[in-house]
């Protein structure tokens, strides 16, 4: 995977430019990154795109799109409705498969598959990339249920109490649910079912969390508790992020993607993005002018 | 001052004098021609239609129970549902061996149409390929399910009665029973399983879980209030059915009860039948009444198909 990275390198000219220190998938030129952070094996990118492109039919959602997401860090992926972002991340954990007359090229590597390889499980990849939906999608059962069913179909052999008190702690909802672990999810609130949809992704232990707009369903209160959580997820996580939201990508993300047309046109640290961005359709974007 | 003026006022404060609203107000009216009194007429007339509509499809049922209940009335005992039919005797007749042929018959064709009407549309619903040839398929389905019942009893003669030599046995009548509702219970059941949505199914996919676990984990629990209605509703429809039996051969007149999935047997139906074709009055009394027991068994298989549901969708969590 190492080797691979230089490809993926979107700021070679700019790489002294940016300010942050911890975005390694960016500053990929061995050189240059070492000078900023340690390369160990730690810091390799957990999601990496070469020229990958999605069709649905004829149509070409995304087109061409090489990235390189490093671990534990935010990466937002931002761009107007129908932009392919939305797709770009459904294919990380293989969701688009449901969708028929989909077809991908170009090469995707998340953590140690060949996403699309023919002998990659996509069932043993979603355990490892969990994915929180746009409308908060509890199971019709109980807080409790939702939380240890993943791990209880995926054979967990610890102790599922303990597992569901923990996750349900990192999702920053236990205190409000700890009383009604066996009473119906659907009874939550909006926000709290969303924060639910967390803990059930994290008490799967993944590596990487897909988020596809988790807060556009939810109102200005809940979004600012799942954004909080977002930040203290990215100790132990990798969260990729698809937001409509240009603020919320500048409030969590560390690293943002843009996205126009199917094709990414510029990934770069979220400071840089918003700041000063490379290319003339980001700054057209950011500034307001179009999307 | 008009009501539509009033809300103008509130939005936006008059300039003084009030002629700004004003003018505006008669600019706007101008432009439209409402017709209120007309418009609630027409709606009130569509109203009214329908409600008779519904009182001359209520009113003939009513009619109809009623004239029943009237003619069955002096029937009615419990030794009419103990004694078995007599040709001779209309005060001594029962229809205790239509009764045992009837659950005979539902039993067996429940056993064989459920399992195989359910995996049926869990196949056709969730791990087919939807392309043309499976939509053909469920064309087909449907074009099944409104063949008219005679046309299964003609397959049942030729088949089980004749080619499999189960003769006139309550065994060959369920498996024609079975071919008649398994569409109807398909249809139903990929209903149920379609109405699940999606994002059940994404949510457990995204967790790592394999489509056998999606399924009898999140989908058929989901489903199985609208498959359970579907498949009593289809029975009851069996339940009801003359034509395919009388088409296999079932008896008319059976002083005994099937001891055994290859006895002969008769059922409601065509016990109603055999009773209403004969011409003294008495024998058309015991049909009434008779047909009273069979729509007793109807509405109480139907009320259980709703208790059914709401049971379920009362304990979810």
């Amino acid at each position: 995977m190492m080797t691979d990275v230089q490809e993926y390198d979107l700021s070679n000219d700019r790489s002294g430019t940016i300010a942050r220190p911890a975005i390694p998938a960016v500053q990929v030129r061995p050189a240059a990154s070492s000078d900023a952070v340690p390369q160990s094996a730690d810091d390799a990118p957990v999601i990496t795109t070469d020229a990958l492109s999605i069709y649905y039919g004829k149509f070409a959602a995304v087109q061409e799109a090489t990235m390189a997401i490093p671990p534990r860090q935010v990466t937002a992926i931002i761009g107007p409705s129908g932009c392919g972002k939305s797709t770009l991340l459904r294919a990380f954990n293989r969701m688009n498969d449901f969708i028929p007359g989909m077809r991908v090229t170009g090469g995707l590597r998340c953590l140690d598959w060949e996403v699309y390889g023919s002998k990659t499980d996509a069932v043993e990849l979603r355990r490892r990339v969990g994915m929180v939906f746009q409308k908060p999608n509890p199971f019709p059962k109980s807080t409790y249920k939702n939380v240890a069913w993943g791990a209880r179909v995926n054979g967990y052999r610890g102790d599922l109490d303990e597992l569901v008190e923990r996750s349900l702690r990192q999702a920053a909802l236990w205190d409000e649910v700890k009383d009604k672990l066996h009473a119906s999810s659907l009874a939550l609130s909006g926000g709290q079912q969303q924060r639910l949809c967390i803990a059930r992704a994290i008490a799967l232990q993944p590596d990487i969390l897909l988020m596809d707009e988790p807060c556009s369903a939810l109102d200005p209160i809940a979004t600012s508790k799942i954004e909080d959580l977002i930040d203290a997820l990215k100790e132990r996580y990798t969260v990729v992020l698809v937001t409509h939201n240009m603020q919320q990508a500048a409030r969590v993300s560390d690293l943002t993607a843009f996205m126009y047309m199917g094709r990414l046109i510029e990934f770069d640290a979220t400071n840089t993005i918003f700041t000063s961005p490379h290319n003339r359709q980001t700054q057209d974007y950011i500034t307001g002018r179009f999307g | 001052m008009s009501r539509s003026q009033a809300d103008w006022t509130l939005a936006a404060p008059a300039p003084p004098g009030g002629s700004y609203e004003r003018s505006r107000t008669d600019r706007t009216d101008a432009l439209f021609r409402p017709r209120l009194g007309l418009r609630r007429f027409i709606g009130t007339l569509f109203a009214v239609t329908c409600l008779l509509m519904t009182v001359a499809a209520i009113g003939m049922l009513v009619v109809l129970l009623v004239r029943v209940g009237l003619d069955a009335r002096p029937w009615l005992s419990r030794h009419f549902l103990t004694n078995f039919p007599s040709t001779l005797y209309p005060e001594r007749a029962g229809i205790w061996s239509a009764l045992v042929g009837t659950a005979w018959l539902i039993g067996l064709t429940s056993l064989f149409s459920v399992p195989i009407g359910i995996g049926a549309a869990i196949y056709l619903e969730e791990y087919a390929r939807k392309n043309w040839f499976s939509r053909l398929v469920h064309l087909n389905i449907a074009n099944l399910a409104g063949v008219p019942s005679i046309v299964y009893g003609i397959l049942g003669l030729a088949m089980f009665v004749r080619f499999c030599h189960l003769g006139r046995s309550v065994l060959a009548g369920a498996l024609t029973m079975s071919l008649l509702v398994l569409p109807v219970i398909i249809i139903a059941a990929r209903e149920a399983l379609s109405a699940v949505p999606d994002s059940i199914r994404h949510a457990a996919y995204a967790l790592g879980a394999t489509r056998w676990q999606v399924i009898w984990h999140h989908v058929l629990p989901a489903a199985l209030p609208g498959i359970c209605t579907g498949i009593i509703l289809a029975l009851s429809r069996a339940v009801g059915e003359a034509a395919p039996l009388m088409m296999i051969g079932a008896l008319t007149y059976v002083a005994f009860v099937p001891s055994g999935p290859l006895d002969t047997f008769t059922a409601l139906p065509i016990q109603i039948y055999d009773w209403v074709s004969r011409p003294q009055s008495d024998f058309h009394g015991l049909a009434a009444a008779a047909i009273v027991v069979l729509l007793a068994i109807l509405l109480t298989m139907n009320a259980l198909a709703i208790g059914l549901r709401s049971w379920y969708q009362g304990r979810q969590p």
